[in-house]
């Protein structure tokens, strides 16, 4: 586990609101080269190939995030996750982090709901070291005591101090209620009564399971040719096992709205998060609800919850609204924060809003805007080499084609307004889930079973 | 260091044709080109010398106030037409306060960056400011308060510890403003200090990406061009000074909120172009060295070793006009109390002062921020914020290009002489975030 520097003192503040979550789009480099290499172990990995700086990125992931952890464990994904680079091999902890430091090589692990996945990045000339690294840390991971025992403080403490923050509180809360009966409800991270349970034997059985070949997803950006690339990936990966054995994980929608759920925490600030069932990344309508989403709620700054909610009535510093697809589910969620006095009326805004796009449907000319936005904004979205890699790791397990960058904006200009308003009214005509965080203003639903929502990270 | 040195004269050889360029127009607006050809992305970024630190007592937040209020258009381009525009042709845009600047960029497709250049030239003096839309975003910015300040206990500790560093310099005052102070700003002072500050020969544009330096020159002479200087700003920045330091400072925030106790430290060190390039570049390494990653000093002491804290930070800011802060953090274990990790906290910061750092430990941390300055070569955007943040405190280009030589040059006796000349308890304030127990009763409401 790298410990992430905290920013720097002399702190920026940004106009604009935070991102939405799964937000993955183009980049014009990919639609210069995409290549399919084929190890000659088998090993499938998607590279682009650019020798502008002598660096390689890659991103990777195995399908079988915290949907494996034990129904009583949850955590055990992430907590493998982040001591896979903390000694393997015939490397202890401190001698695995000299390596990767001594040569500037950048190395990190961690657990989602559906997989686990991991990002290297180095300059060429270390390009045999990192990848020798990266193969002790997936084949033989060590697991010492130390680390464990460190790693394990280490989450707690990330878990205690999330104990009193609303966005994080509302995260948790939202896929608990979202997911009652199904793993995707559980937090990823752990609770601070399940990581005590986790045992080493925990570690090592869920890495032992999970990392394998045929679940095992590649995306490579950088200066390496494709022979070169195909040989690094077969010494690096090809000692796993075949296949994995995954348990399996039924599919499921969220919780039919409305619902709400209060937490109470005395913050000045009220955190409000909404939702609902969404779409599957392969349904008929994804595009077409993407779009109308994209209008409705969008990360730009003129979607109609941002309009009514900060623009026209200053309600609130952000408000957003997203698709979020897994392997099982889809789901729609946003977010806002106000001083509690407004809560009610923000939350009224922004439920407003969504009838009335269930109801109505975009305008052509939205419609119109939204599509330019969508295609002018593919080639932005992934400006280096990690974006890059791991939104090819994205496209890959999306089931999307190698030629998917091509073909997204026929699949974009073909999505009529009817489509958009049928996708909306799928969405967004059941009511909401609603968590809201703050001062107790009415009812309180005690407290917050679960952990956090995967968090937007920005850049 | 060998191999590494070639990748780097290898990186050198290949960039040489790419070198930023820079030229000023005749009203003083400074320009930087970055090339950058791999995407047909372009990135426009201006970069304004005024900053939080540059407000008037008792209007803080001000500077920060005015980057919300730039949003809401000028004469010839009413509120939101410049966003839509960004919008519609697939860029993105946002805009930053710091304390010693304020900056607005675009990311576009290349053959749009006139008309984004021609938007940002027409607000440099073009804005348009109504009560109407004034104290909305006046609620904008409370609620942002509320979000980052407000809500979060750990960033009112941060505002603390600044406030108790510095005695007399304005960054001891926060960026986002006190609340008291965000809640009287209105439409007359935004425009007062938007008329003071905003004006080509005090800005610094950088447009990165794949564009040739002569193109740009054109379209800024037609865009920015015509904007008359304001010869009363003066060009450099006068703010008053710290004295000496006199004596360590504590100030401890309990909030029942805190659900994981820190700590944290500063100290008043030189920057930007206070600092000798020499001191600023140690200062870098010894930031690196002893909390920059999981090897480092302070994380292998408190964390790995003595099993005190569950993390240990460093860090330095570099980029400032006046002298900054370099910051020490940890995180406690359970059942470790402040005085037990305060003072292994204190022994390697005593240890660096009085024996210097080990030659390897000074290999590696050099190595980390050189290979940095080659993987910010993969960032259009983190190239752009870079020589926009050093040029606008008052670095140069060549700081910014010969950064990976100077940090290659540094020794560990520059480490340890820094180290023992500022890291001295005198210089700094600390501050400890604590669970305020006691008081939870009382602030229970409803």
């Amino acid at each position: 586990m790298r410990p992430v520097r905290p920013r720097l003192a002399g702190l920026a503040l940004a106009c604009a609101m935070a991102l939405a979550a799964v937000v993955v789009s183009g980049h014009a480099q990919a639609m210069t080269k995409i290549q399919r290499v084929v190890s000659p172990g088998g090993l499938e990995a998607w590279l682009v190939q650019d020798a502008t700086v002598p660096l390689v990125a890659m991103a990777f992931a195995f399908r079988g995030g915290a949907t494996q952890d034990p129904a009583d464990k949850p955590g055990v994904a992430s907590m493998t996750a982040n001591l896979l680079d903390e000694g393997a091999g015939d490397l202890d902890s401190k001698a695995f982090h000299a390596r990767l430091e001594r040569n500037a090589i950048e190395m990190n692990f961690s657990a989602s709901r559906d997989r686990l996945q991991g990002q290297l990045r180095m300059l060429n000339e270390h390009r045999d070291e990192a990848f020798g690294l990266l193969k002790l840390a997936v084949t033989a991971p060590r697991f010492d005591a130390e680390p464990v025992e460190r790693i394990r403080a280490q989450m707690l403490s990330g878990l205690r101090r999330e104990s009193t923050e609303p966005n994080a509180l509302a995260g948790r809360a939202f896929w608990a209620a979202a997911f009652p009966d199904h793993p995707y409800g559980r937090p990823p991270g752990g609770t601070l009564e399940s990581l005590p349970q986790v045992t080493v034997a925990d570690l090592s059985g869920y890495a032992r399971r999970v990392l394998a070949r045929d679940n095992l997803t590649i995306a490579v950006v950088g200066d390496i040719d494709a022979g070169t690339l195909g040989r690094l990936i077969d010494d690096t990966f090809g000692s796993l096992p075949a296949k994995a054995e995954l348990t399996a994980v039924a599919d499921v929608a969220a919780v039919a709205p409305p619902k709400q759920v209060s937490v109470p925490l005395d913050v000045p600030q009220t955190v409000m998060l909404f939702g609902g069932p969404g779409l599957k990344r392969n349904d008929p309508d994804f595009m077409a609800a993407y779009i109308a989403n994209h209008i409705l709620g969008g990360g730009s700054m003129s979607s109609r919850l941002y309009y009514e909610v900060r623009e026209k009535k200053g309600l609130a510093y952000s408000v957003s609204q997203s698709l979020i697809w897994l392997d099982h589910t889809g789901v729609f969620a946003g977010s806002t924060a106000t001083r509690a006095d407004r809560a009610a009326a923000t939350l009224a805004t922004v439920e407003a809003e969504i009838r009335r796009m269930a109801e109505q449907g975009p305008t052509a000319e939205e419609l119109d805007k939204a599509k330019s936005y969508l295609n002018g904004s593919q080639m932005l979205a992934l400006d280096t080499s990690t974006k890059l890699a791991g939104a090819l790791v994205q496209y890959q397990l999306d089931g999307l084609g190698i030629d998917y960058l091509e073909k997204r904006p026929g699949i974009i200009n073909a999505v009529t307004l009817e489509d958009t308003r049928r996708a909306a009214k799928r969405l967004w005509s059941h009511g909401l889930i609603t968590i809201t965080v703050g001062r107790a203003q009415a009812a309180a639903t005690g407290q917050p079973a679960s952990p956090p929502a995967p968090k937007p990270h920005a850049d | 260091m060998l191999a590494l040195a070639a990748v780097l004269a290898y990186v050198g050889t290949a960039r040489a044709g790419t070198a930023p360029t820079s030229f000023a127009l005749d009203n003083g607006l400074q320009v930087v080109v970055i090339p950058d050809h791999r995407t047909p992305v372009v990135t426009q970024m201006i970069w304004y010398k005024v900053g939080s630190a540059d407000e008037t007592p008792g209007q803080s937040g001000l500077a920060h106030f005015l980057e919300h209020l730039m949003f809401k258009g000028t004469a010839r381009h009413p509120e939101g037409e410049f966003s839509k525009t960004v919008s519609r042709i697939g860029g993105n845009e946002n805009a930053f306060t710091s304390y010693d600047y304020t900056g607005y960029f675009q990311r576009v497709p290349r053959d749009q960056l006139a008309t984004v250049m021609g938007f940002e030239a027409d607000r440099m003096t073009g804005l348009v400011l109504k009560d109407e839309n004034v104290l909305p975003e006046r609620d904008v910015v409370l609620e942002e308060y509320n979000m980052r300040v407000a809500n979060n206990p750990a960033a009112r500790l941060g505002e603390q510890v600044a406030a108790a560093l510095y005695l007399n310099h304005p960054y001891g005052r926060p960026v986002i403003g006190w609340r008291h102070e965000i809640e009287k700003l209105d439409r007359e002072a935004a425009l007062a200090f938007y008329r003071r500050f905003y004006a080509p020969n005090n800005a610094t544009l950088v447009i990165a990406g794949g564009v040739e330096a002569a193109e740009v020159r054109d379209l800024a002479q037609k865009t920015f061009g015509g904007i008359a200087a304001q010869p009363a700003i003066p060009a450099k920045r006068i703010r008053p000074q710290e004295p000496e330091p006199a004596g360590p400072r504590t100030v401890t925030v309990a909030d029942d909120k805190v659900g994981q106790p820190s700590m944290m430290r500063q100290y008043l060190v030189p920057a930007g172009p206070t600092a000798a390039k020499a001191e600023r570049a140690a200062l870098d390494v010894l930031a690196q060295a002893l909390g920059g990653g999981s090897n480092s000093l302070l994380y292998r002491a408190l964390v790995v070793d003595q099993g005190l804290a569950v993390s240990a930070y460093a860090w330095y800011q570099g980029t400032a006009v006046d002298p900054s802060q370099f910051g020490v953090s940890a995180t406690p274990k359970p059942g470790v109390d402040f005085p037990r990790l305060e003072a292994a906290l204190d022994k390697v910061i005593a240890g660096v002062a009085d024996n210097g750092i080990a030659a390897s430990d000074l290999e590696d941390a050099k190595t980390q921020l050189v290979a940095e300055t080659i993987y910010a070569q993969d960032s259009q955007a983190k190239l752009a914020r870079w020589y926009g943040a050093a040029l606008t405190v008052g670095l140069s280009i060549d700081d910014v290009r010969q950064l990976p030589d100077t940090i290659r040059a540094v020794t560990a006796e520059e480490v340890q002489a820094v180290a023992r000349k500022y890291l001295t308890k005198i210089r700094s304030a600390t501050g400890y975030l604590v669970k305020d127990t006691a008081a939870v009763p009382a602030e229970k409401r409803s």
